[in-house]
């Protein structure tokens, strides 16, 4: 069976879930089990829009559930086949179970994962709830700010996915309607450099080798399991980051456009700086270029990959910086911010005298206004000033009723 | 067990069934297979059964029912020719009795004591239909 190519404008104009579904047909992925959920469900629509219009050669599988979507992918993965689906939200969590399977099993997958807050109160809006959820799973997950990185992330994460040395799961996030149904200026790759890019899918292990058949899934107890988890940590930090490091190389080689496991805004000479995820960073960014109008060397920090987290990166970006605020998209159910958490680890040790601050912000898809972000640079510069932390160190920003501070 | 550490498998949890390659599975024998050590074929798991089934011979119609029905492929069938029942992997579950259509049936459960040779020679007569 032979498939028609696509021919695309220098800039075409797509939204989030669009430009990850040109991926997914540009990649020719082989196989896609999905369950639609809002916001992430135009991806796999397009996709099997794609595949009836004969633009792809693949299967689309049809499930009763998230939970059946990533088995289907699983399955499809462990034959020896290119895989990829998307999620959100309450489908990532119906979803989870499996995700510790498909990493464990060493299954790359592409899952694109549209940030949505999890119930209840029901709520189809943007946070990074899901995102964090699944933080320990053992996938690769990176983060696209808008719908340009959705695209170019979802080719990376199936080259890195796919590699034999990295052989792990890969999410890319996006924000759920803020980068999903937001549509922007894209500069696609023409089918053939995609596929080139992407490379075709080199099978491992695969079930549809007859020649040597495999049982996947298997059952280790306390003998060997803890073997099994411990190596999987181990080419996370071993193979997965330089993978991602030449990729990301190769990348901007063939467009240009480059990607660092940490994005640094602004960070040269910053004396405050703010750590966030999604479309916040590019918020935060055009905040900080006006307060350093008005004399407050703000900086910008982006974590775009944050599975495995950049420790060391994270470290030497923030370790010169007098005060750092990690705003965090997540309800912390009793404790600190993840973000906050991962950043004073990766500071501990650090010859820093840094003042952090956590900040929870956006939940449910509250608005993260520039009106918020100059008062945060503010109160970072007050802190840096004093030498001192001025604030709690949990704070919430655009919640109605009295003000919220803890720890 | 030599402390190999993780070197001692490959990544993910996957397991081989043979070592080395393999050419027509399905037309070798069992026996003739080259299992590899983390087969379970090399296994025994009778110890799960409370209740075995005996095959009676002298009634088999070679239908392959059991064959088809058996979740643990412990029916041992050559050439569409019932042999008889691989006591490693048999868990004692009864469906090749439940689904034998002879009369008497060919294949019936008795306690995991009980001895072979005499169940045979007191096999039950064929009985009327109902």
């Amino acid at each position: 069976m032979v498939f028609d190519k696509m021919e695309l404008r220098e800039v075409e104009v797509w939204d989030g879930n669009f430009a990850a579904a040109q991926a997914l047909r540009q990649a020719q992925v082989d196989v896609v089990s999905a369950y639609p959920i809002t916001p992430s469900t135009p991806i796999v629509e397009g996709y099997a829009k794609f595949k009836a219009d004969n633009y792809v050669e693949g299967e689309f599988v049809m499930v009763e559930s998230e939970h059946a979507a990533m088995s289907g992918c699983i399955g499809a993965a462990a034959a020896g086949g290119r895989v990829a689906t998307a999620t959100s939200s309450q489908g990532l969590a119906l979803m989870s179970e499996t995700l510790y399977q498909a990493s464990g099993m060493r299954l790359p997958i592409v899952l694109n994962m549209v940030n949505r807050a999890l119930a209840a109160p029901l709520n189809v809006n943007g946070d990074h709830s899901d995102m964090y959820m699944v933080r320990d799973s053992g996938w690769i997950q990176f983060d696209a700010f808008n719908p340009q990185e959705v695209y170019d992330l979802n080719l990376i994460a199936f080259r890195v996915s796919e590699d034999h040395s990295v052989r792990t799961p890969a999410i890319v996030n996006q924000d759920g309607f803020m980068t999903s149904h937001t549509a922007q200026g894209v500069r696609p790759l023409t089918d053939d450099e995609a596929y080139g890019f992407v490379g075709a899918y080199k099978p491992m292990n695969d079930m549809l080798d007859f020649e040597h058949p495999v049982t996947h899934g298997v059952q280790t107890e306390e003998d060997w399991h803890f073997e099994h988890k411990a190596r999987q940590h181990n080419d996370m930090m071993t193979y997965v980051v330089p993978k991602i490091e030449e990729t990301f190389e190769a990348f901007e080689k063939l467009t240009g456009r480059k990607y660092n496991r940490v994005e640094k805004y602004d960070m040269e000479d910053a004396d405050v700086a703010v750590v966030c995820m999604g479309t916040s960073v590019e918020t935060a960014r055009e905040v900080a270029k006006e307060m350093r109008e008005k004399g407050i060397k703000a900086g910008v920090v982006g974590i775009r990959v944050l599975r495995p987290f950049p420790f060391a990166e994270i470290s030497e970006t923030l370790k010169g910086v007098k005060a750092v605020a990690a705003l965090d998209r997540s309800a912390p159910g009793g404790a600190a911010g993840m973000l906050f958490n991962e950043i004073a680890g990766s500071l501990i040790n650090a010859d820093t005298k840094v003042i952090l601050s956590g900040y929870i912000y956006g939940l449910g898809g509250r608005d993260l206004t520039k009106a918020h972000l100059v008062d945060l640079f503010n109160e970072l510069q007050a802190n840096a000033d004093a030498g001192k932390i001025l604030t709690k160190q949990q704070q919430f920003i655009g919640v109605r009723g009295p003000k919220l501070a803890y720890l | 067990m030599a402390n190999t550490g993780w070197d001692g498998f490959e990544i993910g949890a996957m397991l081989r069934s043979f070592d080395g390659a393999v050419d027509d599975i399905a037309g070798t024998a069992q026996e003739d297979r080259k299992y590899s050590p983390n087969n379970s074929f090399t296994a025994s798991v009778a110890d799960w059964r409370l209740e075995k089934p005996i095959f009676n011979k002298d009634f088999c119609i070679d239908c392959q029912f059991c064959w088809i029905y058996c979740p643990d492929i412990s029916i041992i069938s050559r050439d569409k020719k019932m042999l008889g029942i691989d006591m490693d992997h048999c868990k004692g579950c009864g469906i090749c009795a439940e689904v034998c259509p002879t009369n008497p049936k060919s294949l019936i459960m008795y306690p995991e004591f009980a001895d072979e040779e005499t169940e045979i020679a007191q096999w039950p007569s064929k009985s009327e239909e109902k």
